[in-house]
């Protein structure tokens, strides 16, 4: 049941992402995107992490693409990115070094890890009382300080977010043309 | 039957590619942004399936925390976006070459 999933929602999950590269429009790259990221969710849940499942539907394919697609919808739709590349050459060396990156993973995990059905430890004396409650567990005892140090993380990030997308009121009108170097002031 | 931790770093290895070669090919910033997201969901995927295997929670609050600071760098990136686009009425990377403002 468990490989049955996984051989259905892998090809899902790759597809998805690929596609996610080759669309025009933002708009079906970010939901292209959600796509993706419910699979990998799904994929937590087989792993036996289902507060990382809900944590990633919510936050993840939630908060993070409503504000993708706010944002989008913010600086416009309808602008289609130029295909004329700027460096010569530069799409195939990327996409080369993609698959070359992929293959290179592939050989790691055969090298490292071993592609056989090597029996997998039980993971429900981890997960005693409820996921949640053995994740708090150890957030909340070995990991408080960093868990701390996050609140004030995203409290910088929220500010920065406000001054960084604050429109300027008395700032001159943005140009593109060079700045004028100012005469030098004739000596009496 | 239970899926190898293999299969599971594997698609994880191909996730990252994938957004790696988003991030090197495509020029609006937004869809780099959100390559750079599909990277880092590999890494998490990465992460649990450690966890798994490796019967240890720690994995997992890995996970969590960089899933936070995913969410605090979206919304500043985004930000930044923004402040480009007001700035040079465009979301391509290839009009932001100027270290000027």
């Amino acid at each position: 049941m468990d490989l049955v999933i996984f051989w259905v929602l892998a090809p899902v999950s790759v597809a998805a992402a690929v596609l996610m590269l080759f669309q025009r429009n933002a708009v079906h790259s970010a939901l292209l995107l959600i796509v993706n990221l419910f699979t990998v969710a799904v994929f937590f849940l087989l792993l036996d992490a289902p507060f990382l499942f809900v944590v990633q539907i919510i936050v993840y394919a939630g908060a993070i693409m409503v504000l993708f697609l706010f944002v989008i919808m913010l600086l416009g739709v309808s602008r289609d990115e130029s295909l004329v590349e700027r460096l010569k050459g530069q799409r195939w060396l990327a996409i080369t070094l993609g698959v070359g990156l992929a293959l290179e993973v592939f050989f790691a995990v055969r090298l490292g890890v071993g592609l056989s059905r090597g029996a997998i430890p039980e993971f429900t004396a981890v997960n005693e009382g409820g996921n949640v409650q053995a994740l708090a567990k150890v957030l909340f005892t070995d990991y408080v300080l960093p868990f701390e140090v996050t609140s004030i993380l995203l409290i910088v990030a929220a500010v920065a977010a406000m001054v960084l997308a604050r429109r300027q009121e008395a700032a001159p009108a943005p140009t593109t043309t060079p700045l004028e170097v100012p005469e030098p002031e004739p000596v009496p | 039957m239970r899926t190898p931790i293999a299969y599971y770093l594997i698609l994880a290895g191909i996730l990252f590619a994938i957004g790696t070669v988003g991030v090197l090919v495509r020029r609006n910033a937004l869809v780099i942004f959100m390559s750079i997201e599909l990277q880092l969901n590999a890494v998490n995927l990465t992460l649990v399936a450690f966890s798994r295997q490796l019967g240890d929670l720690n994995g997992q609050v890995l996970a969590f925390f960089s899933m936070v600071v995913a969410a605090a760098e979206v919304v500043v990136g985004l930000a930044i976006i923004i402040s480009i686009f007001r700035l040079r009425q465009s979301a391509s990377v290839d009009d932001v070459n100027l270290l000027r403002g």
